[in-house]
């Protein structure tokens, strides 16, 4: 699982830049887990020493807030938004299409390690309801056919790219 | 970038910017607001860049914020010297080409115009900027005027003022518009009196006066005291202050700057949530400027006065709107509540006397402070001045981000403004003040938007969002839908929310799914009081109001589930299968 | 001196204090879960809640927080306070059905399970009062355990729920803990205790011979105390 290998450096690093001050424990677990993808264990055992946080605070921190994950993310993270506005108008459908394509529940990864499925309430782009975010790009007005053609494109990205 | 010490240097930025907003050649302005971009604005705006670099055209291409128009995305403003400035809607990069040659021939071969701006009117301080000199060209006497059509014509711009007029990267544009000079005023002569006069009530929800708690906090015993931005905006279905810090990131930093210095802080945070991305890099972009400019740091403008602002980032979490536990995670901590029986002007962040306001409110400053607070109070009406941002979504056929003086009736706002229901719906109800608020049946048409009018009509004003329901949505899927969010949101500190939201839910799940049984409806209404009045924080004790309010104007379909096992709206899914 | 008025009855409190300390100095007894005389009142479970009246206003507030006013008017059995303290309860039990003390304490205080809140089978006997958290923070000092996520989902524990490497078997958070949800065991000769997944070698008693402490925690006293720890290995009975 923790198959990451944590450098002592980056992670110093990262305190250093905001000088080692325990009031900006969440902006160095988002510098984290923007480094590793999530938050390794090794990791936030490594912070708890270095700005002298216990670590069951850390840990909780970090189970606290939903933009934290302490497992692996896939390569791209889908947020469904399941705000009001798109409630009303077919969030829901489209949440079920991407499980029902994906093969898995809200809050959890392909085994591929290709997506990460969340829902999100709510990404502010009401007035183009029902919305789907991949990553940075934004899906609005979304119709449930459109997704799998939607998700083979990212497919297709990696299988060029040469990963997998 | 040069510092501004004085009103002499703050003139010369505002020659610049006018000359960026009034530019002597032709400038394309794209709205790149998040939404904007979610269209495909982004798009618009590369093809735009690439086809002026292929034909070597002399065009100025720049970005705008959101001016609220969402249902016509992506806009695209075209200015030529001493024309009007026409709007063009649903632009595309197929358009492109032929888009950018009718500008070069003067004509609407391929796109017509959705409408036309003649004059900028500067509500910060009165004056007025003409695009259009000399008569009006014969080819747009068929243009509407974009203060003519139903979106805008009973809209009322104050905290919205320059949301789709700036670039909002460009400070001297700000300043063109009257930015800074308010402040420059207000480290001369500012009373906080002045704004307790206005009548100002918080925008965040909590629709508290504004000028009391900064009096309040002015007051409080302590050297070291902070002023606050609460940018986490978590109600599902509400942006209005996305597009403030997306579109006008200045506004909210004079505000605070002015209200810093009526309250004797040196320190301020801007705390927005994470699923903001572009309202922080705007963020941070204009605080950078500011910071060069001298306009934030020590001694602004020569006064003496010192003042910093950091940003703060949530992680995910609507408790934190909450004004402790927005301060808990500033402190690096997960974000429970407090019970506020010491109020947070005494102890807040760090224990020390703090003001938290919405960005709303603290966009709204500037204009009182340069108009004067009399000019405020008169719009809107008794007890309630000014204007609101309203998102007006769902299902409605004008999308889109408004601005409104209190009074405005919610039948104006919807037929009017938001022209009425789309597809032959009929309207069943319109939910605001989001998972704190209530669902406002069509009997209640003609209630005046205000604070006290909305809570006593079982809602509440709430941030801002307002969500057009029509026939296919059932009432009781909407109380549970908001309960659900509630239950994921919940810190988990107090019993009555950690575990009656929860309860409730169940007991919806079950009414939902034709397992509702009678008495669960007294249940519900004998939960939601105990709820109300136990919960430590907001959170919970607002919980039970969407539950509260649909049970009073819609008992009906409560019934119908739960008596007939029938969903009238068709929504509930188990119910239709078992029919 | 404050003057109050709780139930009726004229009272004088202490400025800083609470409605709480304030009731129960005069023989009032209002219910609590989550309250502990050594740790900061966290006003969570809102079983000590009472209706109070300032002027016009009236409203709910968590007695062990809310700190006495003058002309405060205290009411601890209004309508309002017997239904938050139903619902408490009743949500409790729902939450820990296994749990005896939450049973008696509703019996005692009159209030019936609510058959329709489905049972919970996962949350053991923990009510979530926070009082072994807090202890193990402000009164021990090592902050071994702490929560983890939120809402209904929030629990107590080591953090990723291994052994905690500061933890120093004290066992006070299971001492406090009103509901024994917290298990704390004992080898039958004494040798060893296990808690949270950890496993202590004990201390003998250098006098009886009894075992008497974890190595971890006389070693945790000498550092704070400066103590030496040869004069720790002496158990409280001897010394």
């Amino acid at each position: 699982m923790n198959e990451i290998s944590i450098s002592e450096d980056t992670i110093k690093n990262i305190v250093e830049k905001y000088h080692g001050e325990k009031t900006a424990l969440i902006s160095i677990l988002q510098d984290v887990q923007k480094e590793y993808s999530f938050l390794p264990k090794d990791a936030l055992s490594l912070l708890s020493e270095e700005m002298e946080i216990p670590f069951s605070r850390v840990y909780e921190v970090s189970t606290f807030y939903n933009s934290f994950s302490l497992v692996p993310r896939g390569r791209h993270v889908i947020e469904v938004c399941a705000g009001t506005a798109c409630h009303v108008k077919g969030g829901p459908k489209l949440r079920s299409r991407l499980e029902a394509e994906l093969s898995i529940e809200c809050g959890e990864t392909t085994e591929d390690r290709m997506f990460t499925l969340e829902e999100v309430r709510c990404l502010g782009c009401c007035s183009l309801a029902p919305v789907v975010k991949v990553d940075s790009d934004i899906y609005a007005y979304l119709e449930e056919d459109k997704i799998p053609g939607i998700l083979e494109n990212y497919r297709e990205e990696r299988r060029q790219s040469g990963e997998n | 970038m040069a510092r501004i010490n004085n009103l002499q240097d703050l003139n010369k930025r505002r020659e610049q910017g006018i000359a960026s907003l009034f530019p002597s050649k032709i400038k394309v302005m794209v709205g790149e607001a998040t939404c904007g971009l979610a269209t495909g604005a982004g798009l618009v705006h590369n093809a735009l860049a690439e086809e002026i670099e292929k034909q070597k055209l002399d065009i100025i291409l720049s970005k705008t914020g959101c001016i609220g128009m969402c249902y016509r995305e992506p806009l695209v403003d075209v200015m030529e010297p001493n024309r009007p400035r026409l709007t063009y809607s649903r632009l595309t990069p197929k358009n492109v080409p032929a888009f950018l040659n009718q500008i070069l021939e003067g004509n609407h071969k391929s796109k017509k115009p959705y409408c036309r701006i003649d004059e900028d009117i500067l509500i910060i301080n009165g004056e007025t900027k003409r695009y259009l000199n000399g008569d009006l060209p014969d080819d747009l006497a068929a243009i509407p005027l974009m203060s003519d059509i139903d979106f805008y014509e009973k809209q009322f711009k104050i905290a919205t003022r320059n949301c789709g007029y700036i670039d909002p990267d460009n400070i001297d544009e700000y300043i063109a518009r009257g930015g800074y000079f308010t402040l420059h005023k207000a480290l001369s002569t500012m009373q906080t009196e002045e704004i307790i006069k206005a009548g100002l009530r918080g925008r965040g929800g909590g629709g508290f006066p504004t000028g009391y708690k900064w009096q309040s906090c002015r007051e409080a015993h302590g050297e070291v005291k902070y002023v606050i931005c609460n940018g986490d905006e978590g109600d599902p279905g509400a942006y209005m202050d996305r597009s403030v810090m997306e579109g006008d990131p200045h506004s909210v930093i004079e505000g605070m700057i002015i209200g810093a210095y009526a309250i004797g802080a040196h320190e301020g945070y801007i705390y927005v949530r994470d699923e903001y991305p572009f309202a922080v890099n705007a963020l941070s972009l204009a605080i950078s400027q500011a910071r060069e400019c001298g306009l934030l740091g020590e001694n602004i403008l020569d006064s003496g006065f010192s003042f910093d602002i950091q940003i703060g980032k949530g992680a995910g979490a609507f408790v934190c709107g909450e004004s402790t536990a927005l301060m808990a995670s500033l402190e690096g901590r997960a974000g429970e509540p407090r019970a506020k029986y010491v109020h947070t002007v005494e102890h807040g962040l760090k224990d020390r006397p703090t003001n938290l306001n919405n960005v709303e409110t603290w966009a709204n400053v500037p204009v009182i402070v340069g108009r004067g607070s009399e000019w405020f109070s008169e719009i809107g009406i008794e007890n309630n001045a000014g204007t609101k941002v309203f998102s007006l979504v769902g299902n409605i056929r004008n999308v889109g981000l408004i601005e409104v003086p209190m009074g405005i009736t919610l039948q104006e706002i919807i037929y009017n403004i938001g022209g009425g229901i789309p597809k032959g719906k009929q309207f069943k109800a319109v939910q605001t003040g989001g998972p704190s608020g209530g669902c406002i049946p069509k009997e209640m048409l003609d209630l005046p938007v205000s604070f006290d009018e909305l809570s006593k009509a079982g809602s509440m004003m709430g941030s801002g969002g307002m969500i057009v329901m029509d026939e296919t949505s059932c009432m009781v899927d909407v109380a549970r839908y908001f309960l659900e969010f509630l239950e994921g949101e919940s810190c988990g500190k107090c019993v009555p929310c950690r575990e009656g939201v929860r309860r409730m839910r169940q007991i919806l799940d079950d009414i939902c799914a034709g397992r509702g049984r009678e008495g669960d409806v007294e249940l519900l209404e004998s939960m939601s009081e105990a709820i109300k009045d136990g919960s430590l924080c907001a959170l919970g004790g607002s919980a039970p109001n969407p539950v509260l309010s649909t049970i009073k104007s819609f008992r009906d379909e409560y019934n119908a589930h739960i008596q007939d096992k029938k969903c009238p709206a068709g929504v509930c899914t188990e119910l239709i299968h078992s029919d | 001196m404050i003057n109050l008025v709780i139930d009726n009855k004229e009272i004088q409190a202490e400025e800083g204090s609470t409605i709480l300390k304030a009731a129960q100095s005069n023989g009032i007894e209002i219910p609590t879960l989550c309250y502990h005389d050594e740790i900061t009142a966290s006003g969570s479970c809102r079983l000590c809640s009472v209706e109070i009246k300032k002027g016009e206003r009236t409203r709910i507030v968590a007695s062990c927080i809310y700190q006495v006013e003058e002309d405060l008017v205290v009411n601890t059995q209004s309508d309002r306070v017997m239904n938050v303290r139903r619902l408490v309860l009743q949500l409790l039990m729902a939450r820990c059905p296994e749990s005896e003390v939450i049973r008696e304490l509703a019996e005692k205080l009159g209030v019936e399970p609510q058959k329709r809140f489905q049972l919970d089978e996962d949350k053991g006997k923990c009510i979530l009062c926070r009082q072994c958290v807090e202890v193990c923070e402000q009164v021990v000092g090592v902050s071994a355990i702490g929560f983890l996520n939120r809402g209904a989902d929030k629990s107590v524990g080591t953090p990723f729920m291994e052994p905690s490497g500061v933890c120093i078997g004290c066992g006070a958070c299971a001492y406090v803990c009103p509901t024994g949800h917290i298990k704390m065991e004992e080898s039958e000769n004494g040798k060893e205790r296990v808690i949270w997944g950890k496993t202590f070698e004990m201390v003998a008693c250098k006098v009886c011979g009894r075992y008497f402490a974890p190595q971890e925690q006389l070693e945790y006293i000498g550092k704070k105390t400066g103590v030496p720890l040869d004069k720790l290995y002496t158990c409280v009975n001897c010394r």
